[in-house]
């Protein structure tokens, strides 16, 4: 019997005999062991017992602020989903730390390619100019979007122009930041996505939850349901491979036929006119290389200046977002092939007006890897779907609000601010610093409940004067003292509804030290 | 030497052992330990919800209360993250930037300013796992944190191995944040209450007794959290540990 006779499920674990050995050649760690591939060292995650509904995420009403924790609590309130979402991004995290250990120089690259991004954001006119004419040079059609609407409006029209009526495309945060799926769906254009995480998260109409990993909040369980339902596939077959295998081939045949094709960018040469895609599963060069009209979607923060600093990226980019050392495809898109036509579309949708606002700007050095999610502990138990936006996790919590300062005026309050998203970012945006300058800012323009205000108003009054202050703890030592169990746990006490309340001692430390230490009045 | 004692106001009204630790500790040097009696907080809890102007006037009576000291020592990491990084929401002159310059979290105190090379009076002879402080950690600096490919250094943990029996547990996720997190722990209350459950079953299946940390907040928190789980974990201050405490 051959490994293909087997059930799915049971071919785990059987290796196919062509698959050749690890060689040599592979990268080594400090310690001399290989380095192996994230991916590839992934252990599936137990299925769970029992089918358990997949949480949703937050709930968007308009422009009134998202409430992160309470679709966080909702996505806790599944259990089996909570820890496979922590566990898997943990490890992630822990992938990330040995690739990163692995290299001696890995703080040097960190602060080198802090210093490109800082200094190509610095010069990024320059750098925009550059790269077009290079991209024109090249026989590439550029067009330039000041939002999201003008991305979408450009790219319909260039469908239009050659009768184009389907477009596979790989994953791209911008256009998931200009609502692009939604604008063409209503323009009659058919739209594959060829990301097989974002594949998912399209045929279950979601927003992407994590930058690299789009369902990672989901189970095989929950994917198997959406291939079934969408796909045709057998609802009871929650295996890796087939669920795998059934998206490749019923995505091929669109790939195959498609009249355009679309991809991101994870960077732009500016020397070279260059677009560069960094994937692992090959989906940019089918979308970009297949189709006749070609169509790459840029953020203009994507630009570093020559082909020589690519190199401290990728390095960089592939081991923060999976521990590996590199992504398994970094394509070059620089000229058309003959007998097609490329475009590409450089979008700013508010990066003009990030780049000017002093204690946020250096957010778009962000090269998307998501590491910070990875590492971040609020994250990883609230699922990417709390935060109701297209960036979730620390770095949406400092990019959201500047494309609506009223809807995402919450998120940065979603965070301990404990720092490590900081320590993890390979271009060093200081994130955690970010997210407390943000909350001053919403503080200052009222875009904080007006009850937390009033609040924090009032700890102020009392914390000022220290006979209010003595009064209050006064008064805090004697309520838990007298209050029966049943006042101090109810569903007001936010504290007591998960955790035990700390004993009241006896005396404040003021209290002992007056009683100890000042009977003469000395101090 | 002339110390001021900054007792923050949770460890005030929660925690006084770990104040009356500090100062008993700081007196064993020798040194000159003064509690300026009108103190009350560092401004924490409104700076970090974005409220600065809302802290002022507790920024202010801070410096009133600190000023003439040669070193201004705090048991919390937090606070006095916030008084050297934070405190300015009101104007920074030499009287503040003084302030803010000499204070110190006890940790550091002991390690980079006293250099104290020996704990003679202290024992603790258990299994403990030490709990790094966000603030503490990343903030001030306490150690080398996990992210970071940079020699290993740890201070709390030089200070805890002078300190006799003292046998130090590896936690799987040793510095992952406990989702304390100031007032996110009541605003957030659902997802911060589950960090603090992952946080005390690492404590519980690393075979830690005692969980010891330069933070009384997060003690505070994870000690709730242990007790509503039902594990049999005991939280405790690195003051009470280095001062000689007898568990």
């Amino acid at each position: 019997m051959s490994a293909e006779d087997l059930h799915p499920r049971e071919r785990e674990g059987v290796v196919n005999p062509v698959v050749r050995a690890a060689t040599d050649e592979s990268e080594r760690g400090q310690d001399g062991r290989r380095l192996d591939h994230a991916e590839g060292t992934s252990k599936p995650i137990k299925a769970p017992p029992v089918r358990e509904p997949q949480p949703r995420g937050a709930k968007i009403r308009g422009d009134r602020p998202i409430d992160q924790a309470e679709a966080a609590e909702r996505f806790l309130a599944a259990p089996l989903h909570a820890a496979a979402h922590d566990e898997r991004l943990w490890d992630l995290r822990k992938k990330r730390d040995a690739a990163a250990f692995g290299i001696p120089e890995w703080e040097e690259l960190r602060e080198l390619a802090s210093q490109i991004k800082t200094h190509t954001l610095s010069h990024l006119d320059l750098y925009l100019e550059q790269f077009e004419a290079a991209a024109k040079a090249n026989g590439v059609h550029v067009h330039w979007a000041r939002d999201g609407a003008e991305h979408n409006r450009i790219v319909l029209g260039i469908l239009r122009d050659h009768g184009a009526r389907t477009i596979v495309k790989s994953k791209s945060m911008l256009t998931e930041e200009c609502g692009f799926r939604h604008f063409m769906a209503g323009e009659g254009i058919e739209i594959i996505e060829t990301d097989l995480g974002e594949r998912i998260q399209q045929l279950d109409d979601e927003e992407p939850s994590h930058i690299v990993a789009p369902a990672v909040h989901k189970t095989r369980l929950d994917v198997a349901e959406v291939f079934a339902r969408t796909l045709g596939t057998d609802p009871d077959n929650d295996d890796a491979h087939y669920l795998a295998e059934s998206q490749r081939e019923t995505t091929r045949p669109h790939i195959l036929n498609a009249d355009a094709g679309m991809t991101g960018c994870n960077f732009a040469i500016a020397e070279t006119g260059t677009v560069v895609t960094c994937t692992n599963e090959g989906n940019a060069d089918l979308s970009g290389n297949v189709p006749k009209l070609q169509i790459h979607s840029i953020g203009i923060e994507k630009l570093i200046p020559r082909i020589e600093h690519l190199g401290v990226f990728i390095r960089l980019l592939s081991r923060s977002a999976l521990g590996s050392p590199i992504t398994q495809y970094t394509s070059h898109f620089r000229k058309p092939r003959a007998g097609t036509e490329m475009h590409m579309v450089l979008v700013d949708n508010g990066r003009s007006a990030r780049l000017g606002m002093e204690e946020f700007w250096t957010s778009l050095k962000c090269i998307r890897c998501g590491a910070c999610m990875n590492t971040c502990p609020v994250y990883r138990r609230s699922g990417g779907l709390s935060y109701g936006a297209t960036y979730a996790g620390p770095i949406g919590l400092i990019i959201d609000p500047t494309f609506n300062k009223r809807k995402y005026s919450t998120l940065p309050f979603s965070s301990t601010m404990n720092g490590s998203c900081t320590n993890v970012c390979p271009v060093k945006i200081n994130i955690h610093e970010q997210i407390f300058a943000w909350r001053k800012v919403l503080a200052e323009e009222h875009q904080i409940p007006l009850l937390k205000q009033g609040m924090m108003k009032a700890a102020g009054a009392v914390l000022a004067r220290p006979a209010a202050y003595r009064a209050a703890i006064g008064a805090a030592d004697s309520a838990l003292k007298v209050l029966p169990r049943f006042a101090v746990y109810n569903p007001l006490n936010t504290w007591g509804k998960k955790r035990e309340m700390p004993d009241a001692p006896r005396q404040s430390f003021h209290a002992w030290y007056k009683e100890n230490r000042m009977k003469d009045g000395a101090k | 030497m002339r110390i001021g004692l900054f007792v923050p106001c949770y460890v005030d009204a929660f925690e006084p052992e770990v104040g009356i630790a500090t100062l008993e500790l700081l007196e064993r040097f020798g040194l000159d330990v003064h509690y300026p009696y009108d103190q009350t907080c560092c401004g924490q809890p409104m700076t970090n919800t974005g409220c600065h102007q809302e802290a002022a006037a507790t920024e202010a009576l801070f410096v009133k209360n600190f000023s003439g000291f040669d070193y201004v020592v705090a048991p919390s990491g937090s606070c006095v993250h916030q008084v050297r990084e934070h405190l300015t929401a009101i104007p920074q002159t030499d009287a503040v930037r003084k302030v803010r310059e000499s204070t110190f979290e006890l940790v550091e105190f002991l390690h980079d300013v006293l250099k104290v090379e020996a704990l003679p009076w202290a024992r603790f002879p258990h299994k403990v796992a030490y709990h790094a402080n966000c603030n503490a950690l990343r903030g001030i600096d306490h150690a080398r944190p996990s992210e970071l490919n940079l020699p290993y250094f740890s201070k709390p943990l030089n200070l805890l191995k002078k300190v006799a029996g003292v046998e130090l547990v590896n936690l799987a996720r040793p510095d992952e944040c406990c989702g304390f997190g100031g007032t996110f722990s009541v605003f957030e209350p659902a997802v911060s209450a589950k960090m603090g459950y992952d946080k005390v079953a690492d404590q519980k299946r690393a075979g830690a007794e005692y969980v010891v940390s330069a933070d009384s907040s997060c003690l505070m928190h994870q000690k709730g959290c242990a007790e509503r789980l039902g594990l049999p974990l005991k939280y405790i201050h690195i003051a009470q540990v280095l001062n000689g405490a007898a568990a």
